[in-house]
């Protein structure tokens, strides 16, 4: 395809691929665990961390890396000990550490940011350094998942069993909230921090409308945030449109037509 | 043995807040026991439960479950099956079966490893033993209550316990199919040389079945044999009102002790 000339559509296409596997994997366990809010409130942290490099004057993403990893951690410590309720705790967060890299921003004399690209993705403008970003950290997401493959799903089953079974559940909780904060980093460049969450549910969510098999669903899940974000790219590239919009609400059509077609909501059996 | 205690604790008490859920309990569970822990709602059973599972630490007094504190059973944590109330499960999840009961050997195959052919091997036999195994590839979800609870003992009994931990197993499962149930486990006790403690309120159907009792209400009013706690002085002591028994013999017939 001609469009493919452009350099800067092979790296959109590339950070698309790699951005629609690594949220689908995670997105599996946000969906079956019920961490979308969660989620929510880790995506919009990385906000103040962007904010915070700005001020500073060094890479907002490498700031915003260690700020998300600490948030989430901060989330998950207020959900599991914190007297205060999960959500309410997540709702401060979210606000929170928006407005601090509102603030932090606004301290930068003679700002001319990009906030929108953050806010809302700019995919043609990734570099080959967001390649490479995308690629690390993405494949270290993977990793791990793969690595501890059979304690998240465990752990995501049944978290008091798993417990009992002398799985160390805190840590791994904890590591999962890291590796969603890390999701969430790799995807800013391509669907941005306000829709980073849609990629995290809706593909997981769509898988979930197919099967009862967890491996079936999050290999579904990955093929259909694969095919929103290829999709969504060309969509938005032929019609002039916002392409984080256009592979979020592609995602959307996709969850719409599995849910329509669901085996589970005609009631018929599906083996597992 | 030296220790024939499998369960030891003494002089343990929980507060949630203010509130004792549980007051100076002293019990002993030895080794091949089948207790029934009943008592009425609140009364910190399943509390207990997760004193000696380790998931709650008192906040006076001392547990051991085989000689060690049990948040520092080690390798030892694998000895003890638990199967919790019916009601926690999310019977929605993707998970079949078979994987379900694999779980059971997951805190014995340590962490990054994957089940091997040996815990596949293992894993059916424990759905044998309730069963269950025509079902190995059915969804959890497609379960009746009776069935899920008979998967949820078999991947208790795929860790290869000694002690076996139940919470209100027969909750929403109907008479014949609680006394099939409880006929079971008295099985798996034999066969498997296991301690067991089965937790519920339903004093009919478990005092004609388990060997021991023990009636809890914030504090331990007896532990013996179903014969002696049965005598209502007791009962009525540990639920504090009118005690109606739906007592489960030959003939069904209902013991009513009036309360002044």
């Amino acid at each position: 395809m001609d469009i493919l000339e452009y350099a800067f559509m092979q790296r959109a296409l590339i950070a698309a691929v790699l951005v629609g596997l690594v949220c689908s994997v995670i997105g599996t366990y946000v969906v079956l665990k019920r961490l979308a809010f969660i989620g929510a409130g880790i995506s919009h942290s990385a906000f103040g961390g962007v904010g915070l490099g700005y001020l500073l004057g060094v890479s907002p993403i490498g700031v915003a890396i260690p700020f998300s990893l600490a948030i989430a951690m901060a989330i998950g410590w207020v959900s599991r000990r914190g007297k205060v309720s999960e959500d309410t705790a997540i709702g401060i967060f979210f606000a929170g550490t928006m407005a601090l890299g509102v603030l932090f921003i606004g301290l930068r004399e003679g700002y001319n940011v990009d906030l929108f690209g953050y806010l809302f993705g700019s995919i043609l403008s990734v570099s080959t350094t967001d390649i490479w970003i995308i690629l690390g950290l993405g494949l270290g997401v993977i990793g791990v998942v793969l690595l501890l493959f059979k304690e998240f799903f465990f752990m995501s089953f049944d978290e008091e069993m798993a417990a009992v079974s002398g799985l160390p559940v805190d840590r791994l909780y904890f590591l999962l909230l890291g590796l969603m904060a890390l999701t969430v980093i790799v995807s800013i460049k391509i669907v941005g921090i306000i829709m980073v969450e849609a990629l995290l549910v809706i593909p997981a969510a769509a898988a979930f409308q197919l099967t009862r098999n967890f491996v079936r669903m999050m290999l579904l899940s990955v093929l259909f945030g694969v095919v929103s974000g290829v999709a969504g790219l060309f969509i938005s590239y032929h019609f002039d449109l916002a392409s984080g919009a256009t592979i979020v609400l592609t995602a959307g059509a996709i969850f719409l037509l599995c849910f329509g077609l669901s085996p589970k909501r005609r009631g018929r059996r599906v083996s597992a | 043995m030296t220790n024939p205690s499998v369960i030891s604790l003494r002089d343990v008490w929980v507060f949630y807040g203010e509130t004792p859920a549980l007051k100076a309990i002293d019990l002993d569970i030895e080794d091949g026991e089948f207790l029934g822990l009943i008592g009425p709602n609140g009364s910190g059973k399943t509390t207990l439960i997760k004193v000696i599972l380790g998931l709650l630490k008192p906040d006076r007094g001392k547990v051991t479950v085989f000689g060690a504190p049990p948040d520092r059973l080690g390798r030892s944590r694998g000895l003890i099956g638990y199967v919790p109330q019916r009601s926690q499960g999310d019977w929605t999840f993707p998970v079949s079966v078979r994987d379900v009961v694999l779980m059971g050997r997951y805190g014995r195959i340590g962490l990054f490893r994957r089940p091997t052919a040996a815990d596949e091997a293992i894993a059916l036999k424990s759905l044998d033993a309730v069963q269950m195994r025509e079902y190995a590839g059915r969804h959890l979800g497609q379960l009746s209550g009776g069935q899920q609870q008979r998967v949820m003992i078999a991947r208790a009994l795929a860790g290869e316990p000694l002690l076996l931990l139940l919470d209100e197993p027969a909750a929403g499962v109907d008479i014949s199919a609680e006394d099939q149930f409880y006929e079971l486990l008295g099985e798996l006790k034999e066969k498997h040389g296991l301690t067991i403690v089965v937790v519920t309120h339903d004093i009919a159907v478990v005092s004609s079945h388990v060997e021991k009792l023990a009636c809890l209400n914030q504090t331990l009013y007896i532990h013996a044999s179903p014969e002696e706690v049965l005598t209502a002085g007791t009962l009525q002591k540990v639920y504090g009102c009118e005690v109606e028994l739906l007592a489960h013999g030959r003939i069904p017939h209902r013991v009513v002790e009036e309360h002044d």
